[in-house]
């Protein structure tokens, strides 16, 4: 059972996190357009992360603001999915990963533009139009790898085989969420599998499932990953920046 | 969501470089309304005098217009290096992004060495109307055959670096470009009027980070304090050598492509930040530094030219770093931009059998 205030914190934590790992990539990418690209889907995460944490702290109501609740927080405290703590790995992984987290988001945000909470309701709207250029940004690099080279299918299904097990955890049933996560499967893969099928990628079996994001129980990676994004800000308690 | 919710007095970082920027913009676009010669120059006409004579009448020399080789050529190395500057220039700052001690602050931090990827993009597509590509220049760097801004091989150490980055580095490099909106080449003062704009904002944002930090705790102020120590002397010797031992210079400023000497526009830089510490509340690095009524001017001691060129030579505290992280994306994205071609190719190749068919 999920009030307003952990649903939006679980979404503001997606973001976040995933603009943490996005922003690893800056100077790093395969070419400069990509490098412009990346900081921009890290840029957009980021902002999502913002307007959703804001508000989860004003529906907390125990005055924590944004940075209270993306610098102050311990890993047992997050509640993102475990895909996008998940390291960058190389290219491949990086759009396996983007492409599922979009072809989440983009219907739960849109899910959210009438969910009767005029907030989620109006960050919804501003942020499907982001979610709908990320979509399109990694089915294109998606395809381009599947069906580009030999070495770059190899990577791309190791990247898909490898990823997947973590898309499960996006879409357990939750019916007092202001949107039931069940019910986005059907859109995700309407929007993934034809993606895989023309880069002729093998699409992978149901099986491993692991969870736990949502409670808390996160992968190793993500102590870690708070360790560097907190570390200054838990320095110096009280100032600003 | 980057606006800046501080807002500096009127002569502070970018108020009257932006002017000037504007007016050169004015200036290129009355150049283009001045019908300057009905196309290109009669069969038989002297090129070099008509060249000359393009250059005396504060024309733009466009990239079908005959030019000299070592203009051209002297271009190319200068619009390349400075592309190579914003490429490279990424890394000192990027290197804070996941540390960002606030989510505005990341953003402002993402958006910003996103720009500069875009003003790299942007110069290289100007260094191209000169007949040489992209990938070749990228090459030139790669193999150290190039170089790129000494000041990117010294490493960022604290949070405040981004504040002395913005308000020094980028304050220099605006000094430095602003000139160059009025070079005589058409493309690449166009490309300085566009990054200018952006770089100002830049150094508006450096500004704002420094003067959080020098009015907050004293941690924070010695923070500032530190950076500013650090970057001062780096950020004099941004433009280059002294007029004596400018290699390029006469040259250049025969040509239009320079406006100013190196001496007059680190001068210039100088006098500019002497009030903005003073906003800042923090301390310029420089005991000799003083006011001489004589020359309404600011004294101040010269940076270390050994040093400078110490590290222009490669021997700065980053400059294998900064190269070795380069060659390193660079090899590492090979496998994807091969498969973009690949693939690419083979979408060419089905849609011309489409056709056929």
């Amino acid at each position: 059972m999920t009030g307003r205030y952990d649903f939006a914190l679980r979404l503001g934590d997606d973001a976040l996190i995933a603009a943490q790992r996005l922003g690893e990539w800056t100077t790093r990418a395969p070419e400069m357009e990509e490098d412009i690209a990346l900081a921009n889907i890290a840029l957009d995460q980021l902002g999502a992360a913002r307007l959703l944490l804001t508000y989860a702290g004003e529906l907390e109501g125990a005055g924590r603001d944004e940075d209270a609740l993306a610098f102050l927080r311990d890993d047992r405290e997050f509640r993102n999915c475990l895909l996008v703590e998940l390291p960058n790995g190389d290219f491949a992984v990086t759009m396996a990963k983007l492409l599922f987290l979009s072809a989440y988001q983009l219907p739960l945000y849109t899910a959210l533009t009438e969910c009767g909470d005029e907030r989620l309701a109006a960050i919804g709207a501003k942020t499907r139009k982001e979610s709908a250029y990320h979509l399109d940004h990694s089915s294109l690099w998606v395809k381009r790898l599947g069906d580009g080279t030999e070495e770059s299918r190899r990577r791309m299904q190791s990247a898909v085989d490898q990823v997947w097990p973590y898309t499960q955890e996006l879409f357990a049933a939750d019916p007092a969420a202001p949107v039931d996560p069940a019910a986005l499967r059907a859109d995700f893969d309407a929007v993934v599998f034809p993606v895989l099928d023309e880069a002729t990628l093998t699409r992978p079996e149901a099986g491993w499932a692991p969870a736990g994001g949502r409670v808390g129980v996160h992968t190793e990676h993500l102590s870690y990953l708070l360790a560097e994004m907190q570390v200054l800000h838990r320095a110096h308690p009280g100032a600003n920046w | 969501m980057y606006g800046n919710d501080f807002s500096p007095p009127e002569d502070a970082p970018g108020g009257g470089l932006l002017g000037e920027v504007e007016a050169a913009e004015a200036a290129l676009r009355e150049a283009a309304i001045r019908s300057r010669r009905g196309g290109a120059p009669e069969p038989g006409v002297d090129l070099e005098a008509y060249f000359t004579d393009v250059i005396e009448a504060d024309q733009k020399i466009e990239p079908r217009d005959w030019m000299p080789e070592a203009y051209r050529r002297g271009l190319i190395r200068q619009i390349a290096q400075h592309a190579h500057s914003e490429i490279i220039g990424m890394q000192p700052e990027g290197n804070w992004i996941s540390r960002a001690p606030s989510l505005k602050r990341k953003a402002i931090l993402l958006a910003k060495v996103q720009d500069e990827a875009g003003h790299g993009l942007y110069l290289y597509a100007a260094a191209e109307t000169l007949g040489i590509d992209r990938d070749e220049l990228v090459q030139l760097l790669l193999d150290g055959r190039q170089k790129y801004s000494s000041i990117f091989n010294y490493p960022t150490l604290s949070w405040a670096d981004m504040g002395a980055i913005g308000w020094l580095v980028d304050g220099a490099a605006i000094v430095n470009q602003v000139p160059l909106c009025r070079c005589s080449y058409g493309p690449y003062a166009r490309a300085m009027i566009r990054v200018c704009k952006e770089e100002s904002f830049h150094q508006r944002q450096g500004f704002e980070i420094l003067h959080t930090l020098a009015h907050g705790t004293p941690a924070q102020k010695a923070m500032a304090q530190g950076a500013v120590d650090r970057w001062w002397y780096p950020s004099l010797a941004m433009f280059g050598p002294p007029d004596g031992d400018s290699t390029h210079s006469a040259q250049s400023m025969a040509w239009k492509i320079k406006r100013f000497s190196n001496d007059e526009l680190r001068q210039r830089f100088v006098d500019m930040c002497v009030q903005q510490a003073e906003i800042l509340g923090v301390t310029i690095p420089d005991a000799d530094l003083r006011w001489n009524d004589e020359r309404q001017a600011y004294d101040y001691t010269q940076p270390d030219y050994d040093e400078l060129m110490r590290v222009i030579k490669g021997d700065g505290p980053c400059n294998r770093q900064r190269m070795e992280h380069r060659r390193a994306a660079h090899a590492d994205g090979a496998w994807v931009r091969e498969a973009a071609a690949a693939y690419a190719a083979r979408r060419a190749a089905n849609n011309m059998e489409k056709v056929s068919a």
